[in-house]
């Protein structure tokens, strides 16, 4: 095989991706085999042939990553410049020449593929990486026919487990220092290293400590050779019998963009895809391996009816007409008000669109809510004003207000941490340390309940209303530095009500500076709320009353005034006012975090509507289930935390009749006597930027040919928008793999075509929101008391992770309190030890664990646990929920 | 456990020395390492501890260097040089000589090192870093017990000095 063949197919130099640069005293003119280039001057060799169509083999070197000369593949010849350069650690000047492929590079690159392979196994046949393996291709483009090694190659164990999904090879590596660069410098787990030395270095973690870290699979993506594997991929398939599409996860609201890979109808693969403006090729292994789920066994693919003895399969009409009945008598009899619709976070836009029509447009219902009791209010999310997360890298201080975004947003803490290695200022104002405090610049800590107290101090310091000596401190991080202030704001605790932090948000938004990435987790939560599944609210963030004539005009009305939110919905539920109750693709069991209203509302309701992938979703209580299908299965699109609508795309076909959301409320639309007319995914989409004014613009056509999506409003953004599908060629899994393999090339009168008069601005002013708003109660401290924070952690008893066996296999799922050790010195207790545990509202057994993290006085309670927990103990009234924690003797 | 009392300040001093903390890494590994006899999981973890670092970290940095033992060695390191020069005058067999003398030893801990950069004393050998040679496989021994009977005073099994002769 020829070295071009080998390039073409990584790098197809027809049309090579050139960044133009205009001459000036920054910019460079280098000649690279005869081809003179302009570039900016500093960039890396390596890097400036690239985009200029010029390939030169690398194994250490990642474009997300500071080069560290470790495998001299990336010689090149520099003239003038005495024996050959390492290309990926040398910097651009004015006037050089290089030759990428002269007879002594050539020389070299068959040296030093040579002794590579001096160690190397020859077990290719057998191994995850073989026919997409960096080593076997640039070996055959660039290196020795033929190995002269006759001697005996090293032999390790193989393979051995470095974390709970990562396995080493060792006899595999070949010492490029991406998995230990990725892990201190990317990530901040520096759990694995190098050990040894010479031929008898191995990657190795520290006895007892594995790799466990949120990004650990990362590694595996980017290993140029077979030496990690993951385990939940290892064997499965053959990269040549693989099939790829473009998608974003959505197991949280961060969107990271991935490469989703199927064999044989099965899903086995998600690779990170570079993204700029968003995952910048990472993932993290939730994201990673909660594809699982999709093939779970308990998802129910056909419609079900109850019937004696429990719910019964029926055909699409039975149960489409039994859903559409429940429906028409709820509102006929009881009045719209009688209708609930719970989720709407885990679909795509289109869903969220087509059930907001058809509860507030066709049942005139506004009982309707996708977050669910665990959010912030829709009105303070969709009303303040939106960071994106690039701007977290021009940031003057980065604030983290309530939320653990490692935890809860696992890609947008990589982009915080890498902001803060870049001297951004954070500052963490939390109960107790988290994935943020290690880098931040300065910790600010409260009791629960109390956010706002920092967060005003705060909030004076950003207005330039400084006293005192931590003002002064504070005032300092930010002094002489431009940009916006991010404040990435979340739910401090579910075991306090919202009150506290829309406080806070109200004070932040007071400063100028401020703009907001709100932390709320559920997939496509984002593009639920502004596609109006949430109370007071219609698509395209306008509120009931502003959008009342332009939304109205389409859907022949709208409901009269605001409805109850999720906890309203419930709690009415339970009271007998709602009879027929929609769940739509949520678990209010274990997501709603009050547990024992959830049970009395579903065994109160009339009819329970599933639309959804579980069955039980309802517990017992499901009347009707309609199946849908879900991520991996359905086209669409998803809009992530800072607002950016991105193509989802369908990877398998789904089993059964499970059939999409938006259809199913099509469907039920046309039996209540209103046609929706939407027949193709792109139809949905186009009636979406014509009603929902934040969507004005945003139509199929510009979706397909966005290559990084669209940021809503697009008016304020357009000029972000890149356009066409990616210049390089994607699906090299080690590289960075560009963003955009399945956006729609441009016509030729591309302009016309995309934006024939400018980006359109939205027909009704969108929603705005800077409080005023109620400050919190503060509750005397109870000194024998520990005061409850419930948040969740990225592993736990979530549908999403119990279903993708991968996870689950790890994933803790019984509650355990944890507290300082003073605390548990205090209860008398080793750690693990049960107690008993008494809140106002119940008294419950847990274990407890001390954990560093935790101040005295207060307990943190994981919420996303099965079992006793804050479902029980927490009453949401309260404005904070005190422990009492006693021994079992 | 962590550093207490003047193995702390003394830890302190050192890290004052360089402008980053974790260039301290070596030289607060043979700290542990005259604390310990050996480099002891505790002590990498102690080390960890001190300077902000991962156990991995530490581990990894510190088996890199053969000075660093991360086994127990006993109180004498016996380096015995076979690289050419040491070959040709009968090191090989000195260090066979002294590896099956101290065979069952705890105390004395035989190791093949390359070349020492004492060839003129070829066959040459260390005695925790001291440079002893050329050496008869008897007179090693020799040498050896004195050192065990505290006659001769020798560096710790890091190299550094202990205040005696040298
Ligand atoms: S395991 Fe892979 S990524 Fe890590 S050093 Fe070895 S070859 Fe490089
Ligand atoms: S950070 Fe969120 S969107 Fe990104 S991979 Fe993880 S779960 Fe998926
Ligand atoms: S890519 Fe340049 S040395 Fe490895
Ligand atoms: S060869 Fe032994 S000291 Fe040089």
């Amino acid at each position: 095989m020829s070295t071009d063949a080998v390039r073409m197919s990584q790098w197809p130099s027809e049309q090579p991706y050139v960044i133009p640069v205009a001459p000036g005293p920054d910019v460079a003119t280098v000649t690279i085999d005869g081809k003179e280039v302009q570039v900016p001057r500093g960039e890396l060799l390596i890097k400036v042939a690239q985009d200029h169509g010029t390939y030169i083999p690398r194994f250490c070197w990642h474009e997300r990553m500071k080069p560290v000369g470790m495998c001299r593949m990336c010689l090149v010849e520099v003239e003038g410049m005495r024996g050959l350069q390492i290309s990926c650690a040398t910097p651009v000047t004015d006037g050089m020449v290089v030759h990428t492929q002269s007879p002594g590079v050539k020389a070299a690159q068959d040296g030093v593929l040579e002794f590579l392979l001096v160690n190397h196994p020859l077990d290719c046949p057998v191994c995850d990486r073989g026919g997409e393996c960096p080593l076997q291709d640039q070996t055959l483009a660039f290196g020795p026919g033929e190995s002269r090694f006759v001697e005996e190659k090293r032999h390790f164990e193989k393979p051995i487990p470095i974390s709970e999904t990562v396995l080493l090879d060792r006899e595999r590596c070949i010492q490029c220092g991406r998995c230990t660069r990725f892990a201190s410098e990317i990530a901040g787990d520096a759990l694995i290293h190098f050990g040894g030395r010479g031929s008898g270095t191995e990657v190795m973690t520290y006895p007892d400590e594995p790799f466990s870290s949120y990004f650990a699979g990362n590694t595996v993506q980017i290993c140029p050779v077979g030496a990690l594997t993951a385990s939940p991929y290892r064997f499965r398939a053959r990269p040549w019998d693989l099939d790829s599409v473009e998608t974003s996860c959505q197991q949280c609201a961060v969107g990271c963009r991935g490469a989703l890979e199927s064999t044989s109808n099965r899903l086995v693969r998600l690779l990170g895809v570079d993204l700029d403006p968003v995952n910048q090729g990472w993932l993290c292994d939730r994201g990673r391996y909660a594809y699982e789920w999709v093939h779970s066994d308990a998802r129910v693919v056909t419609p079900r009816l109850a019937r004696e003895g429990g719910l019964a399969e029926a055909t699409w009409p039975q149960a489409l007409d039994a859903a559409a009945e429940a429906l028409r008598r709820a509102r006929d009899e009881h009045g719209p008000d009688a209708i609930g619709v719970l989720g709407g976070a885990r679909g795509t836009n289109e869903d969220a669109y087509a059930w907001a029509r058809l509860a507030k447009g066709v049942l005139r219902t506004d009982n309707v809510d996708a977050q669910l009791d665990d959010g912030l209010p829709a009105e303070v999310v969709l009303g303040l004003p939106r960071a994106s997360i690039d701007d977290l890298d021009r940031a003057a201080a980065i604030v983290i207000v309530g939320s653990d975004p490692k935890e809860t947003l696992p890609v947008l803490y990589l982009r915080i941490r890498a902001a803060a290695e870049a001297g951004v200022p954070v500052v963490d104002v939390s109960t107790h340390d988290n994935g943020c405090t290690p880098f931040a610049a300065c910790s600010l800590r409260h009791r629960p309940g109390e956010v706002a107290t920092p967060v005003a101090a705060l909030a004076e310091v950003l207005g330039g209303r400084t006293t005192g000596s931590d003002a002064d401190r504070l005032a300092a991080l930010v002094a002489d530095r431009d940009g916006p202030v991010v404040v990435v704001l979340g739910r401090p605790s579910l075991a306090e009500p919202a009150t506290a932090a829309v406080h806070a948000a109200a004070l932040l938004a007071a400063v100028p500076a401020v703009r907001f990435l709100p932390a709320l987790h559920r997939g496509n939560v984002h593009g639920a709320l502004d596609l109006g599944l949430a109370p007071g609210l219609l698509p395209g963030r306008v509120t009931l009353d502003a959008g009342r004539a332009h939304v109205g005009a389409v859907w022949g009305g709208v409901p009269a005034a605001r409805g109850l939110d999720a906890r309203g919905i419930l709690a009415a539920a339970a009271d007998g006012r709602i009879r027929t109750l929609v769940l739509l693709g949520c678990d209010p069991l274990t997501d709603f975090p009050d547990r024992p209203l959830v049970e009395r509302a579903l065994a109160a309701v009339g009819t329970v509507v599933v639309v959804g992938a579980f069955a039980d979703a309802a517990g017992g209580h499901a009347d009707v289930v309609l199946p849908t299908t879900v991520w991996g299965e359905q086209d669409g699109s998803g809009t992530n935390l800072e607002g950016r609508v991105q193509r989802l795309a369908r990877k398998v076909t789904p089993g059964g009749a499970a059939m999409e959301a938006w259809r199913i409320a099509g469907e039920l639309a046309a039996r209540l006597g209103v046609d929706f007319d939407l027949e193709l995914t792109a139809e949905v989409q186009d009636e979406i930027a014509r009603v929902a004014p934040a969507f004005a613009g945003v139509d199929a056509a510009v979706l397909r040919r966005a290559r990084d999506g669209v940021v809503l409003p697009l008016v304020d953004h357009a000029d972000e928008i890149a356009w066409g599908p990616a210049p390089l060629g994607a699906g090299v899994s080690w590289e960075p793999i560009p963003a955009g393999a399945d956006a729609e090339p441009v016509p030729a009168d591309a302009e016309a075509a995309a934006t024939p008069t400018g980006p359109p601005a939205p027909p009704v002013a969108l929603w705005e929101w800077r409080g005023p708003a109620e400050p919190a109660p503060t509750v005397p401290v109870d000194a024998y008391a520990l005061r409850v924070v419930a948040a969740r952690t990225l592993y736990g008893a979530d549908r999403a992770v119990l279903e993708s066996p991968s996870l689950a296999a790890f994933a803790p799922r019984d509650a355990v309190l944890l507290v300082s050790r003073t605390d548990r010195d205090r209860i008398g207790v080793a750690d693990g030890d049960r107690v008993r545990v008494t809140s106002a509202r119940a008294t419950v057994e847990l274990p407890v664990v001390a954990d560093a993290r935790i101040p005295q006085g207060v307990a943190f309670l994981p919420a996303n646990r099965a079992g006793a927990g804050i479902g029980d103990l927490v009453d949401p009234d309260a404005a904070v929920t005190d422990l009492r924690v006693e021994t079992l003797r | 456990m962590a550093f207490s009392g003047t193995e702390r300040r003394r830890a302190e001093e050192i890290v004052a020395r360089y402008p980053q903390s974790r260039s301290a890494t070596l030289p607060l590994l043979f700290l542990v390492q005259d604390r310990d006899g050996w480099v002891t999981p505790q002590g990498i973890e102690d080390v960890a501890d001190f300077l902000g670092l991962t156990p991995a970290v530490v581990l990894g940095t510190c088996s890199f260097y053969t000075m660093f033992k991360l086994s127990p060695v006993g109180k004498l390191v016996v380096s015995v040089c076979t690289n050419v020069s040491c070959l040709v005058n009968g090191g090989p067999q000195l260090h066979e000589h002294l590896r099956r003398e101290y065979a069952r030893s705890d105390d004395v801990f035989i190791e093949e090192v390359e070349c020492l950069a004492a060839c003129d004393r070829a066959p040459a050998l260390q005695i925790n870093y001291d440079f002893h040679g050329p050496l008869t496989g008897e007179q090693a021994v020799d040498l050896i017990e004195r050192h065990r009977s505290g006659e001769l005073t020798a560096r710790t099994i890091s190299g550094t000095a202990t205040g005696g002769e040298v």
